[in-house]
């Protein structure tokens, strides 16, 4: 039994006066893979952007219950969300690398840090881009604009961005969705690669995806969690009828 | 009638409107240069103007033209951007924002020989700062605030929103997202606005005509010492701009050239104003490849 190192108790989260999570009880083991999934606007995107606090940027968010990330409360007026999301990175639906060098877009997050030194930088950005396995096909044009490159190569960039400032979590909100059949591929495959060096949380819409890739599945419906299992067990012997019927391509 | 024929009809008439435009703007430029070319020469360009004989020149009132719009910049521009990316990327959409954004609105329409007038009460008169290129700065300032601040944050607008969402999800401030992802990306577009407005600094008359005053005294370009009184940098002189003297040469001109002279100047300035406008497209090109692809 490894460690938990994030916790989430009764997390309730409001847009306005809809409710929109419904007292989450979620807990997250070191390393590893969980699949959030469940049908549109059932929170698990909701839910995940809560672990890094994106929500804050959304006006009239009401966020009540305890998330924990290694004991220390996300929510408490002392939390700094900048050394937060710089231990639990996010990777986004679509892939955003900023309009600079690939090179630069790597190190962005370290230089801004403050570090100059060129001979390690250099080494994060092969270190990066070889764990998001994307390093073979830019090595060569590590300084031209990270926009000239395709969508999956893009995505991968955009993970080895989040590599680069070493966290401990990296989230990842539908990464493949706005990707074809061989880059999403590809993008699995990076993730099944780093799975025993991180701890990663990824809402999909691809039930085969989740089964693929995930060690540990959860399932959302109306903002309500209401099965998380080993993933064998969600897609094989599911607890709960609502799982079974997702599952089974009943509804969503 | 068809839906077809409907369609032809419509593109017809829009042509012809564009074409209309096009024409009228073609028709002013050649008339303006057309008349104003055969003035154009190097003695034309650098001697200083005479006020009852014939042959004088614009050079110093090129040179306070240049010299008034690039203090007039620096003034407005760090505050036009501080205000932009406040509005933008910070404040929240409240009432406040609101009125700011209404204030804005209202001082950009504002008439610039309105301007002018305020600018002469409070810092000619109040201030005490005479007709000066100071006074013409700050005056063009207020001219050019309201414009350079909606131009910069329609700039900041055209960065999509995943940008500032990657920045911050890196583990980025607020603050280091806008300076150091978001502004290198805006700054070809940015830039293009500056140029644009400089354009319309550079071809304003009325708001200085009561603040930079009607004057060009002799300047010694040997000696740039910004305190003495006829240094070219001495930004308390007062200092007649390129705008102004086709106002005045056309309105009170007793030189026998007077209208040759206007002609020139007005070609001088559609000239510098098109360099800009053409300035600013290549180095918001070159500028864009070069900040994106290091």
């Amino acid at each position: 039994m490894s460690k938990e190192i994030l916790t989430t108790q009764d997390l309730h989260l409001y847009y306005g006066d809809k409710e929109a999570l419904k007292g989450i009880n979620l807990n997250f083991d070191e390393k590893g893979i969980t699949a959030l999934i469940g049908p549109s606007g059932c929170g698990k995107s909701t839910y995940l952007r809560t672990l890094n606090r994106m929500n804050d940027l959304i006006p009239n968010v009401t966020i009540t219950g305890t998330i924990k990330f290694k004991d220390q409360n996300l929510y408490s007026p002392s939390a700094d969300t900048v050394e937060i999301r710089k231990e639990i990175g996010m990777v986004f639906q679509q892939p955003n690398p900023f309009p600079f060098s690939i090179y630069d877009n790597v190190i962005y997050g370290l230089r801004i840090a403050g570090e100059k030194d060129k001979e390690k930088l250099d080494a994060v950005v092969e270190k990066s881009l070889r764990q998001a396995a994307v390093w073979d096909e830019v090595k060569d044009h590590l300084h031209e604009s990270a926009l000239a490159l395709s969508g999956g190569q893009q995505q991968r960039v955009c993970i080895a961005r989040v590599l680069a400032v070493s966290p401990e979590i990296i989230l990842l909100d539908e990464p493949t969705s706005a990707l074809d059949p061989v880059s999403s591929s590809q993008i699995e495959a990076t993730l099944l690669n780093l799975r025993n060096d991180y701890t990663i949380i990824i809402v999909t819409h691809n039930l085969q995806q989740a089964s693929r890739i995930a060690d540990r599945t959860a399932f959302f419906m109306n903002g309500e969690l209401i099965e998380v299992d080993q993933t064998k067990n969600i897609f094989m012997n599911p607890a709960k009828k609502q799982t079974e019927d997702y599952i089974s391509g009943r509804f969503g | 009638m068809t839906s077809k024929k409907q369609n032809q009809l419509a593109i017809g008439a829009l042509y012809g409107i564009a074409g209309l435009v096009v024409l009228i703007l073609l028709a002013l430029l050649g008339y303006i240069l057309v008349s104003g070319m055969p003035k154009l020469s190097w003695h034309f360009l650098t001697s200083p103007a005479k006020a009852f004989l014939s042959g004088g020149g614009v050079g110093i009132q090129l040179f306070n033209s240049f010299y008034l719009l690039i203090l007039a910049m620096l003034i407005s521009f760090p505050i036009a951007l501080g205000a932009a990316i406040y509005l933008y990327e910070y404040a929240k959409d409240n009432w406040v924002t609101a009125t700011i954004r209404t204030a804005i609105e209202i001082l950009s329409s504002l008439p610039s020989v309105v301007v002018g007038l305020f600018g002469f009460l409070f810092f000619v008169v109040k201030l005490r700062l005479g007709f000066s290129i100071l006074s013409g700065a700050f005056a063009l300032t207020f001219f050019n605030l309201p414009l350079l601040t909606r131009s910069i944050e329609d700039s900041l607008r055209t960065i999509s929103d995943v940008q500032r969402e990657g920045g911050l999800a890196l583990g980025l401030s607020r603050w280091e997202t806008v300076t150091r992802v978001i502004l290198p990306a805006a700054v070809p577009s940015i830039l293009t606005g500056v140029i644009l407005s400089a354009g319309r600094v550079f071809g304003e008359a009325a708001a200085l005509i009561y603040t930079a005053g009607q004057s060009a005294p002799a300047l010694n370009f040997a000696d740039w010492n910004p305190f003495n009184i006829s240094s070219p940098l001495n930004p308390m002189r007062p200092a007649e701009t390129l705008a102004v003297h086709i106002w005045k040469i056309n309105s009170e001109g007793i030189m026998p050239d007077a209208k040759a002279i206007s002609s020139g100047s007005s070609a001088v300035l559609v000239l510098a104003i098109l360099l800009f406008n053409f300035a600013a497209r290549y180095l918001g090109k070159r500028l864009y490849k070069r900040l994106t692809s290091a």
